[in-house]
This record gives structure tokens, sequence and C-alpha cells, in this order.
């Protein structure tokens, strides 16, 4: 019917906001190319999520994942790292499917940072609002530098790696 | 060094987490300005705004010379750089995960869609 739509290459990029809300409260936003059921899914099914959570260009590789999204259900996953695999995990403390989700992150020990992210649809997207707060602005501070500057060194990579899958994808 | 470094970034913060605030820097960004000139851009009282202007003086974000009567404010010397950088990280790397999770999402959705087409046959 709509011959100019559908002639369209692939969605348009969203945008991906950060905020510091306080000393110890980050909040990013992004809107998501789907219905929210769907993302939550994303978020919920291990198979799923392990598809994304690690971006290719974080050079790491994901060894396992197991999520048990319920309430006081247990998620759990497991990186390539040197000297010994790191593993990231937590407790699901809110679930309420579709709408909204909330964990601790426990790996680094008690008092731990608690992300909670809402999905909200409109119009076949989902605007996902992710809330992540620490126990101490250190933490936070910690967080923004220390294992993102690792990442800052794979950037270039991942430029040559999106051309690479622009190519694959053959679109 | 570090410690040093993290307070600098807290009294920034604390500084940019008033919208007003926040506009006042951006509107540094595009000219200097005199706070009678900032107060009527932001509707706000003389004294609101040197109190705003303060503030960001303090946290090094804005600084302001008396030139005769009239007090100019300009951006301070590079510290928001420090600010933005530290977001710019952290946004990035959220950015790079949710640009995997729209492929991932996209993908379900056409062949959920596909499959409703199926089906309606």
């Amino acid at each position: 019917m709509n011959a100019r739509i559908e002639s369209k290459p692939g969605p348009v990029k969203n945008r991906t906001t950060v905020e510091r809300k306080s000393d110890r409260e980050v909040v990013v936003t992004r809107t998501i190319n789907g219905p929210a059921r769907i993302v939550f899914e994303a978020f919920t099914k291990a198979e799923l999520l392990k598809r994304w959570w690690v971006p290719k260009s974080m050079g790491m590789t994901l060894l396992s994942c197991e999520v048990d999204a319920r309430v006081g259900g247990k998620y759990r996953l497991v990186f390539d790292h040197s000297p010994e695999p790191a593993a990231f995990f937590g407790t699901y403390v809110e679930v309420k499917p579709y709408s909204r989700l909330a964990w601790t992150n426990e790996e680094g020990g008690e008092g731990g940072s608690v992300t909670t992210v809402t999905f909200e649809e409109k119009g076949g997207k989902t605007l996902v609002v992710l809330h992540e707060s620490y126990p101490s602005k250190e933490a936070l501070d910690a967080a923004g530098t220390g294992a993102a500057d690792a990442m800052v060194e794979t950037f270039d990579q991942l430029d040559e790696l999106l051309v690479a899958l622009g190519e694959s994808s053959g679109q | 060094m570090v410690q040093y470094m993290t307070t600098r970034l807290d009294t920034s913060f604390a500084a940019l987490s008033d919208a007003t605030r926040r506009g006042v820097v951006e509107q540094l960004g595009r000219a200097d300005a005199s706070i009678t000139d900032l107060a009527e851009k932001f509707h706000m009282t003389l004294t609101g705004m040197k109190k705003h202007v303060g503030v960001l003086e303090q946290a090094g974000l804005v600084t302001t010379k008396k030139i005769g009567r009239v007090r100019t404010c300009q951006l301070g010397p590079r510290r928001l750089e420090e600010e933005t950088a530290w977001l710019e990280r952290y946004r990035q790397r959220w950015d790079e995960r949710f640009d995997e999770l729209d492929k991932v999402v996209e993908e379900l959705t056409r062949k959920e869609k596909s499959d409703e087409r199926k089906n309606r046959k």
C-alpha cells in the first residue's frame, strides 16, 4: 500500500539519555522499537537477555546466563574473565509483567546497587526507564569510571564491528 | 587525588541537580551574560539568580567578574568537561546495550507479526 514506508531501510535509532539524579542515583532512558510485552520478555528470559546484555564491544564472553524472574528469584551471569571467570548476580525484588522490574546487584557484597526498570508502551514502542540506585556516591562514581574506562578502549573495535554487522545483515 | 576529583565531581553534580542552574550553564555556553540578563531570561528575581550563580561559581562551573556596576557571568574554565565525560561514558555503555536490545525486540516483533499473518490464512 504505502511504498514509501515499506521501502524504508530499518528503523530509526533512538536516543539514550542519562541523568544523574543525585549523589547515588542515575536514570537512563531509551525508547525501544517494540511492544512492552516483548521488551519485558527480552529482560526476563535468559536466552533473550544473553543476546543483548553484553554488547560485543565489551570484549567479554558470557559463559552462562541464568534468570529466574520471579520475586525472590535469582539471576546469575558469568563472564570469561582473566585470571578467573567473573560472576554478576542478584535477586529479583519486583516483577510486574510488562511494566516494572527491579533487582539487586549483589556481586559487590552487602549493600549493592538496586536497579529498577519501568516499561511504558506508546504507539507500539516502549519507553524504558532504568533507575540505578547505589548505596553511596563513591560506589556510583566507581561505576561510572572503573568498568566503563575499560570499555572506552573497545570503542574503536565497536565501529569496525558495527560496519561488519551491517554488512553481514545484508540489508 | 582520586578523592579530590570525586569531591569536585560531587560539588558539580549538586550544582547541576537544579534545572534552572543547568539552563544557566547552557545559556552561558552560548554567550556570556549579566546576572540581570539571566534573571530576566529565567523569569526570576535578581536575588534568586544571584543565589543560583553563587552555587555554580562555588562548584567552579561559572566565573563572574564585575565591570563597572554590571556583574558578567561566563562558563568556568573546563570543569563541565569532567562531568560530561563521566555521563557520556555511562550513557555509551547503556546505549550499546539498548542498541542490541532493539535488534532482539525488532526481530521478535517481526517474527510475531509474520506468524500472525500465517495463522490468519
